[in-house]
């Protein structure tokens, strides 16, 4: 059976109450899952004998700016089994900007969710070390918000005492 | 390295290297110190800060702190056209800026959908190829160095001297070549640039083995490595650790072997695995694909047809100089793209292909506008250094160079 196909029923056919989509674009597969179900999605897809998504290769975010849910979450995992890489994408709002972190499925998302909050300011709830990546812990934006200016904000950044 | 006090660093920081270890050690000193490490250490390959919790001389814990060299280059993708983004490209893996070249404008062209011709791709195969031997150079010398043995530096940059000198032929410069173009290559590899291509994989084989034979019976190099950071391949796939660090946890994992791209399935090479996943394993992964490397440019060579190397496709792909100069169609073509960009369809990819250092990604969000709506770059020196905490804890001082310099970070990728 098709990697893809296989995917499609699997999750179909164990979240028959989950609202999940399935898209494609130029053979890459993508799937859209509510955010409140990403961690048990993401941790049966890394589980599962026949797909063993083992490797999170990116966790990222968009910011569409002026659509209703702000951001969407996009996660790129692989599986060596399969040869095969896929997309999750997951919306979260502005109004509550968290989801559910999944670093107790892949130890990778560790860093790869810092960043992603350090850049958006999505918090991700249960994660071990939420903390700034690049950006200084003082620093009161997220530089890559579409508000942002590419100038930068004068003056918010600190400089080292002395 | 200096000793800190505990109002020097930030608290979150403190948190994070006070949380519980799991090392234990026969006879603590319960004399617990706190080192800072970088970011100004010619051994953190660039401006890496590790803090260090130690007791004694033994690791209890590492916090790596990054973003030193922050320069917010997936901002600036996303206010610049897909074009002026490629010399940004040469300053993430500054390395191998080829190989990032490479992986760029070949996202951009599966945004776009444009077919490139089998010349330009067998040329972007060879100079790919190409950074991977400089950078893998480098990090063996780097390494070499940062354990002891100096001579060896000179001698691996003494061959990487010869890359850039082809680069230089290729593209008119050394080192931030820019050399790639969203539809080919910025000129054809002309014979001479063949030439010597040839003769430097004629000759690179022997002195990779003088260089080889400086180590490999070095027994201070040998034994300062030897079951130092050990990766078991379960942590290194959970770590998202790739590139020669995984392989050499022994896991058969190759973008070019997994994901063909380019002419890879027409060439005829061997990915290169060991099983210890310490750091001498991690060392002889990379000459060992080296000598992989030098066989994948050899065949380059051989199969490389004749023919175009750039796409037929005005509306997306600049027209050659000389037409701009004397034709109007190709003129306007020009000022249409140099202006208002390529415009490639709404849509969203990901592309990755396996850099120098591991999985090198580029995920890309259009909305059909000239500049990407979103530049994502999945560095893999960023998350190989995440395993640096695994690898150093229960491990001397010392020790923390040498793994350090087994996993090979850079940090212009790392920091983005």
């Amino acid at each position: 059976m098709n990697i893809k196909e296989l995917i499609k029923n699997k999750l179909t056919n164990n979240f028959p109450n989950y609202q999940i989509e399935f898209s494609e674009y130029l053979d890459e597969f993508c799937i859209k899952v509510n955010k409140e179900n990403i961690l048990e999605i993401c941790s049966f897809l890394k589980n599962d004998e026949d797909l063993k998504f083992i490797l999170s290769e990116d966790i990222t975010a968009v910011d569409w700016a002026t659509r209703k849910n702000r951001f969407t979450v996009v996660y790129h995992i692989y599986s060596l089994k399969n040869n095969f890489r896929l997309k999750i994408k997951s919306d979260v709002d502005e109004s509550d900007c968290s989801i559910d972190s999944v670093t107790s499925v892949w130890g990778a998302a560790n860093w790869q969710e810092r960043e992603c909050y350090d850049m958006y300011g999505i918090i991700f709830n249960h994660h071990p070390d939420l903390r700034r990546m690049y950006m200084p812990e003082e620093f009161e934006y997220y530089p890559l918000r579409k508000d942002f200016p590419l100038m930068g904000i004068p003056g918010s950044l600190p400089l080292p005492k002395k | 390295m200096e000793k800190l006090r505990k109002e020097d660093v930030n608290p979150k920081i403190v948190e994070a290297l006070l949380r519980d270890t799991d090392i234990t050690i026969d006879d603590a000193l319960d004399n617990e110190m706190i080192l800072n490490m970088g970011p100004q250490h010619p051994a953190t390959h660039g401006v890496l800060r590790v803090l260090l919790r130690l007791d004694g001389e033994t690791v209890m814990n590492a916090v790596p702190e990054l973003g030193y060299l922050h320069r917010g280059y997936e901002k600036m993708a996303e206010n610049m056209s897909y074009y002026e983004y490629i010399p940004h490209t040469d300053r993430l893996d500054y390395i191998s800026p080829m190989a990032n070249n490479v992986a760029w404008v070949m996202a951009v062209e599966k945004l776009a959908g444009i077919e490139v011709p089998v010349r330009a791709q067998y040329i972007r195969m060879m100079v790919a190829e190409l950074a991977r031997i400089a950078s893998h150079l480098v990090a063996i010398g780097a390494f070499a160095m940062d354990v002891g043995a100096l001579t060896v530096f000179l001698w691996t940059l003494r061959e990487r001297e010869k890359i850039l000198d082809i680069w230089d032929i290729l593209c008119g410069a050394r080192f931030t070549n820019s050399y790639t173009r969203i539809g080919g290559v910025a000129n054809d590899a002309q014979p001479d640039a063949l030439a010597k291509v040839k003769w430097f994989i004629d000759q690179f084989d022997d002195n990779l083995t003088e260089c080889e034979k400086l180590l490999n019976s070095n027994r201070i190099f040998i034994e300062r490595l030897e079951n130092i950071g050990i990766l078991p391949a379960e942590v290194a796939l959970d770590l998202g650790v790739t590139g020669p660090s995984l392989r050499a946890s022994g896991v058969e994992f190759d973008l070019r072997r997994a994901t063909p791209y380019l002419q890879y399935d027409k060439i005829d090479f061997n990915v290169i695995t060991y099983t210890e996943g310490d750091s001498l394993a991690r060392y002889f992964v990379r000459v060992d694909e080296m000598r992989e490397s030098a066989k994948i440019v050899r065949q380059v060579l051989d199969k490389m047809p004749a023919g175009e190397i750039m796409a037929n496709m005005p509306k997306k792909v600049l027209p050659k100089k000389t037409e701009i100069y004397t034709r109007m169609e190709e003129l306007i073509h020009d000022f249409m793209i140099v202006n208002f960009g390529i415009n490639p369809p709404v849509g969203e990819i990901y592309h990755a292909i396996e850099g120098s250092k591991g999985e090198l990604g580029f995920y890309l969000v259009s909305k059909g506008e000239g500049h990407p709506w979103k530049c994502k770059i999945r560095s893999p020196s960023f998350n190989n250094l995440q395993a640096l905490p695994y690898l150093v804890k229960g491990h001397m001082i010392s020790d923390v160079v040498a793994i350090i310099g087994s996993i090979d970070p850079i940090m212009g990728e790392a920091d983005k």
